[in-house]
């Protein structure tokens, strides 16, 4: 307990056991890594070093290491600290793309073996999901949605949760049927869902759920403005809607821009949303 | 030659064309070596003449005149002495005015930099009537048995007003440049307010710190108006040496121009140490690598 008003509790920062990793690390430039490692507990930690791997950068100062070794450094600091939460603050920030990746896997690695509570702030989704258990999106100051990755890629609790993990998002109005609704998308053409819903709705879904289909037998079509390779898999860009998914597949004819498909999904990935009253 | 000429473009050097560009810069070059000429010239010349006045064994003669060790004598205890008080009262006064926010902050450092751009003989006069026997406290001072008008004390407190501002400015701007990033992780790590004083933020300001005292040291050296009006100019006590220049005008103006070298020299090796700290130190603290430092992170 660091801070409670009701309680009178009120722990001044430089008593709180906090590990605390900001944007570009903070490292002292004055000092060695060691010396830096040595500030948090005023004595020297060669354990720590050699678990995060950077012995052997031990009397190199920041300025001479690459942005992965600062933070690991930043991370032995921290850690000297006997820290009982870590708060790692963007800490991709200042890393060019390739950098970002590497760096982004290491530290996923050291904070599985740390298993320490870490609350980390980022802007890109991304680096969340590959880092967090859980998630928490806040929008305006406000919680949105908390939950593990998977929770918020199935089930967004608004627009605004679904545009963040690369969803689809659409407007549209639902009817009731047996099996759910149907809801004609504003721009014209139906998709089915398995929720049942009525009156005006955003329609949700992944790029990785949606299927290219004959026009002709389609209930929504849609044209193509680009097709790409992302990561192994095809990236195909409409007009409304980014469909990801395995690329040659086999008799298909090849997906040229231009040429106008047919769009489907499966009725339980099709998540219709009440529109929230924005302000 | 294989090498390719773009198409219609006149080899030809009789070109007015071709000729014109390195004329321009041509023309360039003899101006910027002539300003450059005589900026210098008019800075070095009165050195160079001081320097070859007088043969250097009569140079070193004058130096070792009575007067002239008085008079460094004098110099350098009072300088130091000030110089002291200078660093340990300014720098724990530059932190808090360089780090915290309150009220009237930008009023305090206008008043401090007052100084700075007062009259040295004003200054002198204002102190006299400060700390003067008829001064504002002097009446309280005379009562308690001390007198600090024409003791060598004035001299310190001269010294102190007119150069300790040039530290001061210096000191502010050093402590406002560290990243509060810095700072802010040092609390996170354990370090209360003297720490991060001590172990962060002086380190870090070290650079900017030194050069600031550098040029007070140099100022407090060289004053002469406050020092002649509140603390008078007798040898020995508070005849410092611009002061001793200034008597030995009329009197020896050989020992003067010996004097007057001297300072220079002083001078001088005092702007060459800052140039040299704020370099070392400079390469030392920054974040980015200059060129060829970065071999450590390329072994692995």
């Amino acid at each position: 307990m660091w801070f409670d008003a009701e309680r009178n509790v009120h722990l001044s920062a430089d008593r709180r056991r906090i590990g605390y990793l900001p944007q570009d690390y903070g490292l002292f430039p004055h000092l060695t890594a060691a010396a830096n490692v040595r500030f948090a507990g005023n004595r020297d930690r060669p354990d720590l070093l050699e678990r995060l791997g950077i012995a052997h950068l031990a009397r190199a100062r920041p300025r001479q290491l690459s942005g992965g070794e600062r933070q690991r450094v930043a991370l032995a600091r921290a850690l000297a600290r006997e820290p009982s939460v870590l708060l790692l603050d963007e800490p991709f920030g200042a890393l060019d793309p390739i950098t970002r990746q590497q760096v982004r896997d290491e530290l996923a690695d050291t904070l599985t073996k740390l298993q320490l509570p870490t609350l980390l702030v980022t802007h890109a989704f991304h680096d969340a999901t590959a880092l967090a258990q859980r998630i928490g999106v806040i929008d305006n100051g406000r919680l949105v949605q908390l939950g593990p990755p998977t929770g918020l890629l199935r089930s967004p609790s608004n627009a605004m949760v679904a545009a963040l993990t690369g969803a689809n998002v659409l407007q549209g109005t639902a009817t009731p049927c047996p099996s759910g609704s149907t809801v004609q998308l504003t721009g014209g053409g139906e998709l089915a869902s398995s929720t049942p819903a009525r009156g005006p709705v955003q329609v949700v879904v992944q790029p990785w759920e949606l299927e290219v289909a004959d026009p002709e037998s389609s209930t929504l079509t849609d044209n193509v403005i680009s097709v790409r390779h992302d990561h192994g898999r095809l990236l195909i860009r409409l007009t409304r809607f980014t469909i990801q998914t395995e690329p040659g597949n086999n008799g298909q004819p090849p997906i040229a821009e231009g040429q106008t498909v047919g769009v489907r999904a499966a009725p339980a990935n099709v998540r219709v949303l009440r529109p929230e009253a924005r302000p | 030659m294989s090498t390719a000429a773009p198409s219609g473009a006149p080899i030809d050097g009789n070109d007015a064309r071709a000729w014109l560009p390195a004329l321009g810069r041509l023309a360039v070059a003899v101006g910027a070596t002539v300003v450059i000429v005589v900026v210098m010239a008019f800075l070095m010349l009165p050195i160079v003449a001081l320097f070859t006045y007088q043969p250097i064994h009569d140079l070193i003669d004058g130096l070792g005149a009575k007067v002239a060790t008085d008079a460094i004598i004098v110099s350098l205890k009072t300088n130091v002495i000030a110089f002291m008080l200078m660093i340990g009262f300014g720098t724990p006064f530059a932190y808090i005015l360089g780090r915290s926010r309150f009220r009237g902050r930008s009023v305090v450092i206008t008043l401090v930099e007052l100084p700075l751009v007062m009259p040295p003989a004003v200054a002198g006069l204002a102190l006299l009537v400060a700390f003067g026997r008829f001064g504002l406290l002097g009446h309280t001072f005379s009562m308690l048995g001390i007198d600090l008008a024409f003791t060598q004390a004035a001299v310190v407190i001269a010294i102190l007003y007119v150069a300790s501002p040039f530290y001061l400015r210096g000191a502010i701007a050093s402590f406002e440049a560290v990243d509060q990033t810095l700072l802010d992780v040092a609390v996170t790590l354990g370090a209360g307010p003297v720490r991060r004083m001590l172990s962060v933020a002086l380190p870090l300001a070290g650079a900017g710190l030194g050069a600031a005292a550098a040029v007070a040291f140099a100022r407090g050296i060289g004053e002469f108006g406050a020092t002649i009006l509140f603390a008078g100019s007798f040898q020995g006590s508070t005849q410092t040496l611009p002061l001793a220049v200034y008597s030995l005008f009329d009197a020896n103006l050989d020992q003067a121009i010996a004097i007057g070298v001297l300072l220079i020299i002083v001078s001088f090796a005092i702007l060459l140490t800052s140039k040299l700290l704020v370099r070392s130190w400079t390469s030392s603290t920054s974040t980015s690598p200059s060129p060829g430092e970065r071999s450590i992170s390329a072994q692995h």
